[in-house]
């Protein structure tokens, strides 16, 4: 078949591989993590196996590396149908995936090292942000290349999202990352003080708004309604919840710095808006599950959907919950406890994996010329492993927080305070086990899946596929 | 914050509000042109992907337009357009001090009440002692850990050792200003590696760890000449500068002779941080004599 009449799925082929590969990977450290808050001894006295190190080797490896590769991978897919055009510039998308592919093995190199700029979610130290934001430039050529060849007029709205999430990153990147080299692997930010603790937030916060969110929104609107086979249910509800979403999430940074030294106007206004961002959120989760409504039966057969529906669910409880924590009497109780750590893994477990787990699903058959998964059952067992880890993670991290919340504020009636803080740390050692069996539990579905993608893809050589004529 | 921020502040959170009321009143409206509520947009993509042009839901409406309307009220009651302070005239300082005025009002009369005590009643007083082990709890935990035994380079405050001295103003003074304990390094003042060693043994030798042949003993020459200026020509050491008894089984760092090198070859740096802003001098107080009492008499 001529090249430019069928579709560019090799490189969506390599991408999804890696995000089996990068999810284990992840969360696995993530596990090793969690023991380590129990038994203390798991880091062996080395020190590119302590937990300081290892945490932010998890944090990047599933947010980079699992959900880098699984939007790298949809976008593409998802642009070349929607536009009914072949990927542009094919050797720029390959050096994509494996420009993507070096960053995350310098990551995983340079984090256990200790080489880091402490910045979360930006630890990594100034040649590899250079080479991000190459690649990240090198993306969105692709991608807008992409949109700009289409043969049909309107763009769909899974690429408003895509589109929305890398101009957003790109810019974030940049910015929370302008810093003075001294050597190799060592350079200051150029933004000191209060002013560097709100770029980073600035940053940290539209990490989750755009590359967790709006990017995984993108997904969702091509895979739900493929899925279900039916019609998106609001055209009217996506515009609005678009362009909502991508204009307020920005000015919600501030509400991770209540009661620090931020001026008291930033704060209040990362609150407000915060509050406001509860209905644009939601507009996301209406949209998906008014979808999938009318093809409940499907439920009962279609696990795959069975994921979506539980990542749309959990995908409304944690931008309900975010809102609500980024209230400032609230947040006096859940800040720096372990109710935050619960609320990002509702986002990053409940959401983003399972909407990606779903996706791969669907999407894998259709790269491999097969017409489903090699085992239906085994992604039913996935299924149950994944929605029961979360729970259980989520669910042990609320109780905790919650616990050393109120813990850390009790005083006597001598205005002492009431409990030290090992005694805090003694309360919730019981939530930590249950942390780590949930996490266990999610991981080794994910040990299951890697099962079944192998017997899915392994003996079968993937055909090119025709480009669509335009309807 | 200058006049052009505060402009640029207010502008863009204006029109970020007035941005989320359009979209809500075009969205509550029909939506885009010549397309009926419930029909389908008419757009096609990958063969089978369309959509529908459903209204969104009216509670979902009314919700994002009450969370505006509530944005707006709050940002008049309280401080976010730029400089303006508030309807309220909250800060979160003022919130601040407003808390620790009413916690002061109410609980430095029972602070008062226990620092007037003598200061060997207060450490006897079961009440004074339940405060202060909450305090104990919060403030010193951190390094001389839960049950008060220290850990290397932390002092026990259990034992009958006292570095800094075990009087009222000892102890008070040792928590409201804190201590810098400084030793110097001494490696290269005695000269060779082996000076070093035999030093090390000669201390060891003053609390009987030692058996000292000649050779060590000839190294009290050195002692009286670079030590004894702060640990006194007998070991004994000296409080007020915080130097440590040699002569008793007590260390602070460790009695090994490799760490008796390290201490010698390359000096010591004690931190006790300051405490009087924390707890002001009623609480240090009732905290010091909750020390005394765990100490050994």
């Amino acid at each position: 078949m001529d090249t430019a009449a069928s579709y560019n799925d090799k490189v969506v082929r390599q991408f999804t591989i890696m995000v089996v590969v990068w999810g284990i990977v992840g969360m696995l450290v993530g596990v090793v993590i969690a023991a380590q808050l129990i038994w203390p001894a798991l880091n062996f006295d080395l020190p590119f196996l302590t937990y300081s190190r290892l945490r932010p080797l998890h944090t990047n490896a599933v947010i980079f590396a699992f959900g880098g590769s699984a939007l790298f991978a949809t976008s593409y897919y998802v642009v070349q149908r929607t536009c009914h055009t072949r990927l542009a510039f094919g050797k720029l998308a390959a050096f994509t995936f494996w420009g993507w592919q070096t960053i995350i093995l310098l990551a995983a190199i340079t984090l256990p090292l200790g080489i880091t700029q402490s910045k979360e979610y930006a630890e990594l130290e100034w040649p590899i942000d250079l080479l991000i934001a190459i690649v990240w430039v090198a993306y969105a050529i692709v991608f807008f290349g992409t949109v700009a060849k289409r043969r049909v007029k309107h763009i769909y709205v899974a690429n408003w999202f895509y589109g929305a999430f890398i101009i957003t990153v790109a810019v974030l990147h940049i910015f929370n990352n302008l810093s003075v080299p001294v050597t190799l692997t060592k350079s200051y930010m150029i933004y000191t003080g209060v002013v560097d603790a709100m770029m980073q937030w600035w940053y940290g916060h539209n990490a989750v708004g755009f590359f967790l969110t709006a990017g995984f929104l993108g997904m969702m609107y091509y895979f739900v309604p493929k899925q279900a086979g039916r019609p998106v249910y609001s055209y009217r509800l996506s515009v609005v919840h678009f362009w909502s979403l991508i204009a307020i999430y920005m000015w919600a940074g501030p509400h991770h710095l209540h009661y620090t030294s931020l001026p008291d106007w930033a704060q209040t206004l990362g609150m407000v808006f915060s509050v406001v961002l509860l209905a644009p959120s939601w507009g996301g989760m209406i949209n998906g599950i008014m979808t999938l409504s009318g093809a409940w039966h499907k439920l009962r057969s279609d696990p795959i959907l069975k994921f979506m529906i539980v990542a749309l669910s959990f995908y409304g409880m944690s931008t309900f919950e975010g809102p609500m924590m980024s209230i400032k009497t609230v947040n006096a109780l859940s800040h720096y406890t372990n109710w935050t750590i619960g609320h990002v893994h509702s986002g990053a477990l409940g959401w983003v994996a399972m909407m990606t787990i779903g996706s791969i699903y669907c999407l894998l058959p259709r790269l491999y010329n097969r017409d489903s998964m090699y085992s239906t059952k085994l992604i039913d067992v996935h299924f149950w492993t994944s929605t029961i880890g979360v729970v259980l993670y989520a669910v042990s991290m609320w109780i905790a927080g919650v616990t050393e919340g109120l813990m850390w504020r009790a005083v006597n009636a001598d205005g002492t305070l009431q409990y030290s803080f090992v005694e805090s740390l003694k309360a919730v050692e019981p939530y930590h086990y249950l942390r780590l069996l949930g996490g266990l539990i999610f991981f080794s579905g994910m040990l299951i899946m890697a099962y079944n993608v192998w017997k899915t893809v392994s003996d079968k050589k993937p055909e090119p596929v025709a480009v669509l004529d335009p309807a | 914050m200058p006049a052009f921020w505060h402009w640029f502040v207010v502008g863009l959170t204006v029109l970020f509000i007035i941005w989320c009321v359009w979209l809500v009143s075009w969205s509550a409206k029909q939506g885009p042109k010549n397309v009926g509520d419930e029909d389908l947009v008419g757009h096609k993509w990958d063969g089978d992907l369309e959509e529908w042009n459903n209204p969104a839901p009216k509670w979902w409406l009314y919700l994002y337009f009450i969370t505006i309307i509530w944005g707006i009220g709050f940002l008049i009651a309280y401080p976010g357009f730029g400089n303006f302070k508030g309807a309220l005239g909250w800060s979160s300082a003022g919130q601040y001090e407003a808390e620790m005025a009413a916690a002061a009002a109410t609980y430095e009369p029972i602070y008062e009440e226990f620092a007037a005590m003598d200061f060997e009643a207060l450490s006897q007083d079961p009440e004074a002692n339940a405060l202060g082990r909450s305090l104990y709890a919060s403030y010193c935990t951190t390094c001389h850990g839960s049950d008060a035994r220290g850990a290397t380079g932390y002092p026990n405050l259990t034992d009958s050792d006292w570095q800094w001295g075990s009087s009222e103003q000892a102890i008070t003074s040792t928590i409201l200003n804190g201590r810098t304990a400084v030793m110097t390094p001494w490696g290269q003042i005695l000269g060779s590696d082996e000076a070093v060693t035999n030093m090390a043994k000669y201390v060891r030798s003053l609390s009987g760890l030692e058996d000292a042949d000649e050779t060590i003993q000839a190294m009290q020459q050195q002692f009286t000449m670079f030590c004894s200026a702060c640990h006194m020509p007998d070991g004994t050491g000296n409080q007020m500068l915080g130097a440590p008894n040699l002569t008793d089984d007590v260390w602070l760092y460790g009695s090994s002779i490799e760490t008796i090198r390290t201490t010698i070859n390359e000096g010591r740096n004690g931190q006790m941080p300051a405490h009087g802003n924390l707890l002001g001098e009623n609480r240090t107080k009732i905290l010091a004599a909750y020390v005394y009492s765990l100490a050994e008499k």
